[in-house]
């Protein structure tokens, strides 16, 4: 007994010394990854929400003011191409190293996204339902609230699931702001080269994302089930 | 009508007087309205026609204020529009587009309670006006719960005009509101929405580019040309009888005559008997009936006094009237329809006369080109009908 638990565990031993990938090592390593797992989820979280706070806020502008709909893509599609590395590092000397450097670059990337899916819901409202929406008595802002953003909801969560997608997998790179997540597991030190920990955090990088993805779709069905009904 | 309905109806209708109403818009030489005065009384059909670009939508949405006018103005039941903040003024006026414009995210019940929630109706009298407004419309009480996506073309139609009744406006708005359907629906929603009228007796202002419509919805009919200018402003027999331009003359068309048909409904003529044959009856007795019709073909009935067909020589010949006799009933003649329509269902099936059904698809006589060729040849014939309600309920 005591000799083949011996064997095991040099067997396990010489896996990680071989840097293969070996699962036994993630089962017996999982607590390192619980606080980088919960740093990454508020990280992806926190930024799309502030992205959705701030496309949904220029998007209600650009609703009143069309001409603001080109310059506004333009300058968050600036924002989204620049690289993400670099952004860190210039945000470095005035937002210092931390979570707010990081949630700053990455909710500037989900700006543009999430945008043009809002304006292009409000778009898509069909014109007659709008104009027979006014002609009833609506006002203005009821008809946004009752009328236009229910029917703008699918292209909306289209956008927010884009967006959270992208997110989880640049929040890998805020630990070089100092903002941890699961990318400390992957990019820093000696990390870098242990495959099974690679494997690890960016399996659950992956899981994490397409959790996320599973509750905004559930949220979508729920909430429009006039998607759903059969034709008669 | 009774005192007592008439009583009723006048609460729930509001005469429209537009003022040298005019609309023009900023940098273009032409009013799209020029100085519309004419005035509609309460529960009555004012339908507004003429070619595209005659301003006729234009003056439908500046009573509701979708549109706001130049100079001039406009009086509901003698108050002005300007008074009345927009949101407010759309609540209490019905309408009714082409599109239907239904909100594709909430169920039937939901969009037609839309007016009444705004309102701040309680949700008990909501649901109650929404069965009700359903029933008026002939759609089914399990309608409620589907979404717009789940119905036909005419079924969304009729939802669109309840929604417009929901909180009982006394003034409706309609833009072509049967443009979208198909002939035959559109005849048969024309129907339905004139025996409603009958009922509810609203002030219904109409817009139509089709002047057979015109001539079939109004009490009176308004006609527009290009820059907005009215034409014409007459009941559907005068504008017939008497157009008073070359314009209006063209736009009623060269079949005139023919038009004057639509004003009168199949049930308001006299229609000739076929000789009456119940299934399963002796033929014996059928032959004796013959003598005394105005036609020699038998037609046979149902027990529900629905028409089976015409008996052929051959029928005769039987012991007894046939289940399936060898002649289908063919054209079946709606009796709230118009002449016009008729017409050309019994040329359409190439034969020369048709049995009339009532609304519940009982045989109620027989129409025959002859008799309607007597109402082309006599002007006076069509002057006793000019109110279309009338029409769909005597």
């Amino acid at each position: 007994m005591l000799a083949q638990v011996e064997i095991r565990e040099r067997s396990g031993e010489s896996c990680i010394a071989r840097n293969d990938f070996c699962p036994g090592w993630i089962v017996d390593n999982f607590d390192r990854y619980t606080d980088p797992l919960v740093e990454h989820v508020f990280l992806t979280v926190a930024a799309v929400a502030c992205g959705f706070a701030i496309a949904f806020a220029l998007a209600m502008l650009a609703r009143r003011q069309r001409w603001l709909v080109g310059p506004i893509v333009g300058i968050t599609g600036v924002l989204y191409t620049l690289p993400s590395l670099a952004v860190f590092f210039l945000l470095l000397p005035i937002t210092g190293r931390g979570t707010t450097t990081a949630l700053i670059a990455l909710t500037a990337y989900t700006l543009q996204i999430l945008f043009r899916n809002i304006v292009t819901g409000l778009d898509n409202v069909p014109a007659d339902a709008r104009d027979a929406g006014l002609g009833m008595g609506l006002t203005d802002r009821q008809l946004l609230w009752r009328v236009e953003l229910p029917l703008a909801l699918p292209d909306i969560v289209a956008g927010l699931r884009i967006a959270t997608t992208t997110t989880v997998g640049l929040a890998t790179l805020a630990v070089f702001a100092g903002a941890g997540g699961l990318g400390e597991q992957i990019v820093t030190g000696s990390n870098i080269t242990f495959k099974t920990g690679v494997v690890a955090a960016g399996g659950l990088a992956v899981l994490l994302a397409l959790a996320l993805d599973v509750v905004l779709l559930t949220v979508q069905r729920l909430l429009t089930p006039w998607r759903r009904a059969q034709p008669a | 009508m009774s005192g007592e309905a008439a009583a009723r109806s006048a609460s729930t209708a509001a005469p429209v007087e537009f003022r040298h109403a005019t609309k023009r818009y900023r940098g273009q030489a032409e009013d799209a309205l020029e100085d519309l005065s004419l005035s509609v009384n309460a529960g009555e059909i004012c339908v507004l026609v003429g070619p595209s670009g005659c301003g006729k939508t234009t003056a439908l949405r500046l009573v509701n204020r979708m549109i706001e006018l130049t100079d001039g103005d406009i009086l509901i039941d003698a108050a002005s529009i300007r008074t009345r903040a927009p949101a407010e003024l759309r609540r209490h006026i019905g309408y009714v587009i082409q599109q239907i414009g239904l909100f594709p995210h909430l169920t039937i019940g939901d969009n037609v309670g839309v007016v009444p929630r705004l309102l701040g109706w309680d949700r008990r009298r909501i649901l109650r006006r929404v069965e009700e407004l359903l029933e008026l419309v002939s759609l089914p009480a399990d309608m409620r719960d589907r979404f717009p996506a789940q119905l036909s073309g005419g079924q969304r139609q009729r939802v669109g005009v309840a929604r417009a009744l929901a909180a009982d406006p006394p003034l409706m708005l309609m833009d072509e509101p049967f443009g979208a359907v198909d002939p035959i629906n559109r005849e048969r929603l024309q129907n339905q929405f004139l025996r409603l009228q009958s009922e509810i007796r609203k002030t219904i202002l109409f817009v139509t580019h089709d002047i057979d419509e015109a001539i079939k919805m109004g009490d009176r009919v308004a006609v527009m040309q290009k820059g907005g200018v009215l034409a014409q402003y007459a009941p559907p027999a005068e504008l017939l009888m008497s157009p008073v331009n070359d314009f209006v003359e063209d736009f009623v068309g060269a079949d005139r005559a023919l038009k004057r048909l639509s004003l009168i409904r199949v049930r308001d003529v006299d229609l000739w008997q076929a000789p009456p044959a119940r299934v399963g009856e002796p033929t014996a007795a059928v032959r004796a009936r013959i003598a005394a019709a105005d036609l020699p073909h038998p037609l046979v009935v149902d027990a529900e006094g629905r028409p089976r067909g015409w008996m052929s020589e051959r029928d005769l010949a039987r012991e007894t009237v046939p289940e399936r006799p060898d002649s289908a009933p063919d054209p079946l003649i709606d009796a709230d329809g118009v002449l016009r329509d008729a017409l050309s269902d019994l040329l359409q099936s190439d034969t020369q006369y048709g049995p009339v059904v009532d609304g519940r698809g009982r045989a109620a006589g027989v129409l025959s080109v002859e008799i309607i060729s007597h109402f082309l040849s006599s002007p006076e014939a069509t002057e006793q009908t000019t109110d279309p309600a009338a029409r769909a309920t005597t």
